[in-house]
């Protein structure tokens, strides 16, 4: 139980301002969500070849560059830079051979997020002291999805915030309760999905990126998802190049979204997205149930 | 030529009973419905006993050492809270499945009592708010009858998501019960049978839920205090929900808790026993820190002094009785014999509030049978019934060394089966073993 | 006229104020400045008040109204006009869902589109809607009337009891129980009547009627795939 929002910026001039647009958006939605907050913003591509992943620890003052200093040693090249207890890490090192690596040497960290641009930073607290905590609206990018959690089902924690991302440059938002997500999970796992929590969410976003992984478009993986994952639900899903918004049959969990010549955007309200400059002229809807609404970079 | 009953081999899977229920399926093509409660046997309060005093403890004399029993409900955000004299209060149930002398009767044995009734799926009637001088509105999903003037006459505000007997399900009144009356409060045609939702209209989930009882504040003025009452089932979760979406006081309504109509398999299969649910319950306010800030009243086969103090000593504020005010009233009383009989069963096994034919007049809206209750009678019965009851809580609890009821605890008590130990997280008596409690 | 600046007075002391005039307090018109999506604005209010809210009003504005005339410039959320008794809300934009929800009286009227749910279980209020309205419109609708002047989402009454429904535009598909019926004079008059009060510019003879069909009045075993 929640707020989502999410931004696509069609212009320049909102690029440089998505951090700060996605984080007012995200402060509007903090009497829904008073729990646990985070955003999934997608910028600063990698070059081909390398890695970008995104670190969590507890401890403000966890030693990032001795970590860099150790994946550069034993890897390949790595600078890592901080923000809040999240560090962002880039290497030309594989994914795979990263992940082997932390999880021998450095179990204690937790992979937030993988891609080439995604960078997910999410933490309990309310909205607005996590928009601080991580800096957020200094932020530039193409587009970003934020998420206030209310937990209805599992625990308050780092983990169980949303955005999840169980793929590369994928990540999932969520308003709403699954009903069939626990054999899924199983399921999943058995598929060797990793789902960390026991959160519904997560499970979705573990769906897709089966779905994804057995050669389906993002299209086609929502379009299974309609069949298989079961309760009340609006997603939207970032990608690597745009974003996705679905709304179950029943469509009973609000959702409006909104588009202008220079923004697409989608919010649980519409008051987080009266905060956006041209919102009053914007055309705005509401998605209908069981259709999948997509914007992508290359074909706007 | 007899039959040798020893070759009468019953069936457990398969008994009479369950053969008369399939082939009454088979003949109607519809499922059974029917009111009161779960009639199976639960683990339940009676499966808890209290460890009076001892060596140990000391009791308190009757009468002059006082037993207090006075609760106050919904002081976290509201204006007035409700005092009640006593912590047993009158569960929301409709006009429509009962009659106007039966809420008359409620409300006055309440009034007398200093303790309150709550309002049903069919809004808030005139005689009823005369008579109950503390009167709790319920919001339902049906929304039949409601309306501001009605939400301002209430002393308290109770946000209905569910109840013991069917959560997840919504109101049930059949045609035979929707009189001239019914129908013009309820807005629905005469004679027909009632579709009910189960979900409120303009909201859904907790997110939404706090938005919506603020809107009821604004309406109210902030005065009068919110419940949120849900039929047990995630308890944790949904008591955890409740407070975090701004109820004052959250009502826990077991799987026992009666109906006047609904599928008999809903009101069999679904839900836990009120016995985990108080618990439940109980430990998601001490999480959030709300216990006792929060108050917790809880429902669903509430039936004497003794079931009152367990459920207090495990952490509820207050109870409420629904099934057993019908009774006190005169449900299943041994009397009018062959109306009884006209329904296909014998008092003390009647469960058909359904059919609007009730013997007694309480669950009906016929005038011939609705003579047959008289209010102050009624009232006067009810009154007496719920003075017993305290009697034998403050008898109790004074044996346990209380001077006041909300005193009693866990530790009180003892558990006499391993699934009531399990389920109310009391030891079971003689041992220290709370199944589960420490890995083992 | 009295302006009343929500982002700087707040929401208590503007619902407190319109719900407090006393029957002899000329300040019957009221502005609501910087509304901003805030929830429960001028909700339970008594009087024949006129208020207009200068831009987007969050869930339930208007809520369980009685007399007074509110309009809002720009657009609703869910649950606008809910339980109203009587009175007029007018939304100039779109309203979101469950607009009208329970409704037992007066007049909604949206100039835009409503979402899902418009009219859901309506006890007698008046919908009309200069646009179209979504999935799920007048769900257990029991009474009063909804006039779509635009088109109407799948599963339109739904389980409808004996309220009344006039679609101007294709109708995605008919709930259960939901049947076309025929269009008399006496159905004519009271849509050209519902048209003209909220103000909207449309030839009744285009519109159609829907309603219950009555099957689910009383349980019988023959239409049980209907629930």
């Amino acid at each position: 139980m929640c707020g989502i929002v999410g931004l696509f910026a069609k212009q320049a001039a909102v690029e440089d301002r998505l951090g700060d647009y996605i984080s007012s958006m995200l402060i509007e939605m903090s009497d829904r969500g008073p729990d646990s907050a985070g955003v999934a913003v997608y910028r600063d591509p990698v070059p081909s070849g390398s890695a970008k992943v995104v670190l969590q620890h507890p401890d403000h003052g966890y030693d990032w560059q001795g970590l860099a200093e150790g994946i550069t040693a034993r890897l390949a090249p790595a600078t890592v830079e901080r923000r809040g207890n999240h560090a962002i890490a880039r290497t030309e090192a594989s994914f795979e051979d990263l992940r082997a690596w932390l999880r021998e040497i450095h179990p204690e960290v937790s992979v937030v997020s993988s891609g080439d641009t995604i960078e997910i930073f999410k933490e309990v607290g309310p909205p607005a002291d996590v928009v601080s905590a991580f800096a957020l609206r200094e932020l530039k990018g193409t587009h970003a999805l934020g998420h206030t959690r209310m937990a209805t089902e599992s625990a308050v924690t780092t983990k169980g915030s949303h955005p999840f991302s169980t793929g590369f440059d994928l990540c999932l938002v969520h308003n709403g309760s699954l009903s069939n997500h626990n054999r899924l999970r199983a399921e999943l796992r058995r598929h060797g999905v990793e789902i960390q929590t026991e959160n519904d969410t997560e499970v979705a976003a573990g769906y897709l990126t089966w779905r994804l992984s057995q050669g389906d478009s993002l299209e086609e993986a929502l379009t299974e998802g309609i069949r298989d994952l079961d309760g009340f639900y609006t997603f939207a899903v970032g990608t690597r190049d745009g974003f996705a918004v679905l709304r179950d049959p029943i469509a009973c969990k609000h959702a409006v979204m909104a588009e202008t010549d220079d923004w697409v955007a989608m919010a649980t309200e519409f008051r987080a997205i009266a905060v956006l400059p041209g919102a009053d002229e914007a055309r705005i809807w509401e998605p209908a149930p069981a259709q999948i609404y997509s914007w992508t970079r290359s074909g706007q | 030529m007899s039959v040798d009953p020893r070759n009468l081999r019953a069936s457990s899977s398969f008994p009479p009973e369950v053969i008369a229920e399939i082939q009454r399926a088979a003949d109607q093509g519809v499922y059974d419905i029917r009111g009161l409660g779960a009639k199976r046997r639960v683990p339940g309060f009676d499966d808890l006993i209290l460890l009076g005093a001892s060596v140990s403890r000391y009791p308190l004399e009757g009468y002059r050492e006082r037993c207090d029993t006075n609760v106050v409900l919904g002081a976290r955000h509201a204006k007035k809270p409700i005092e009640l004299k006593i912590p047993i209060t009158i569960a929301g149930m409709s006009f429509g499945s009962l009659g106007a002398n039966a809420k008359e009767a409620l409300g006055l044995a309440a009034s007398a009592m200093g303790t309150s009734t709550t309002t049903g799926d069919g809004g808030m009637t005139p005689e009823e708010r005369q008579s109950s001088k503390t009167l709790v509105y319920q919001l339902l999903p049906s929304r039949y009858g409601m309306n501001p003037d009605d939400l301002r006459k209430a002393d308290a505000v109770e946000v209905v998501v569910g109840q013991g007997a069917k959560p997840g399900g919504g109101g049930m009144l059949l045609g035979h019960k929707i009189t001239e009356r019914v129908a013009e409060m309820r807005d629905l045609p005469v004679g027909i049978d009632q579709r009910s939702a189960c979900r409120h209209p303009d909201w859904t989930g907790p997110d939404d839920m706090e938005i919506k009882i603020r809107e009821i504040r604004e309406i109210t003025d902030w005065q009068v205090p919110v419940y949120v009452k849900v039929g047990a089932t995630r308890t944790h979760y949904d008591v955890t929900l409740a407070v975090k979406a701004g109820a004052d006081v959250v009502v826990v309504d077991g799987m026992q808790g009666g109906t006047a109509a609904t599928q008999d398999v809903f009101i069999e299969h679904v839900g836990i026993p009120t016995l985990p649910a108080v618990r439940l319950a109980v430990e998601a306010l001490q999480e959030m820190d709300m216990h006792r800030k929060v108050q917790l009243i809880v429902s669903g086969g509430i039936r004497s002094g003794a079931d009152v103090a367990k459920a207090l000593a495990l952490g509820a504020d207050a109870v409420a009785i629904g099934s057993a005010a019908m009774m006190a009233l005169g449900c299943n009383k041994p009397v009018y014999l062959e109306d009884y009989h006209k329904l296909g069963t014998e008092p003390g096994f009647c469960h058909h509030c359904h059919t609007g034919r009730c013997p007694v007049g309480v669950s009906t809206q016929d005038a011939d049978l609705e003579v047959r209750l008289d209010p102050a009678s009624g009232a006067r019965h009810l009154k007496n019934y719920l003075t017993s009851m305290v009697l034998e809580l403050q008898t109790l609890a004074r044996a346990c060394g209380k001077t006041h009821v909300l005193n009693l605890e866990p530790e009180d008590m003892a558990a006499m089966t391993i699934e009531a130990a399990a389920m109310a997280k009391v030891p079971l008596a003689g041992t220290d073993w709370i199944p589960g409690a420490k890995g083992w | 006229m009295i302006e009343f600046d929500l982002a700087a007075d707040g929401l208590r002391a503007l619902n407190r104020q319109l719900q407090g005039l006393g029957e002899q307090s000329n300040e019957t018109e009221w502005r609501v400045l910087h509304p901003s999506g805030e929830h429960a604005l001028a909700v339970g209010l008594t009087r024949p008040l006129k208020v207009v809210v200068e831009g987007h009003a969050g869930f339930y504005c208007g809520g369980m109204n009685s007399q007074a005339e509110i309009e809002i410039r720009g657009h609703a959320g869910p649950g606008v006009a809910e339980n109203m008794m009587s009175g007029i809300v007018r939304v100039t934009g779109n309203a979101s869902q469950s607009a009208g929800a329970s409704g037992h009286g007066g007049v909604l009227v949206i100039e835009g589109d409503a979402s899902s749910r418009c009219g859901i279980s309506m006890k007698g209020i008046d919908i009309v809607v200069g646009g179209s309205v979504g999935h799920m419109s007048a769900f257990m609708a029991q009474a009063g009337n909804l006039v779509v002047c635009g088109d109407a989402g799948a599963n339109l009454g739904d389980s409808i009891y004996e309220a009344r429904l006039f679609v101007r535009g294709k109708v995605e598909s008919l709930g259960a129980d939901c049947i076309e019926k025929e269009m008399r004079e006496e159905h004519l008059a009271a849509l050209t009547e519902l048209l003209q009060r909220a103000g909207m510019d449309a030839d009744p003879g285009q519109f159609r009627r829907y309603g219950s069909a009555r099957k689910l009045y009383n349980f019988n075993v023959d239409h049980a795939d209907a629930y």
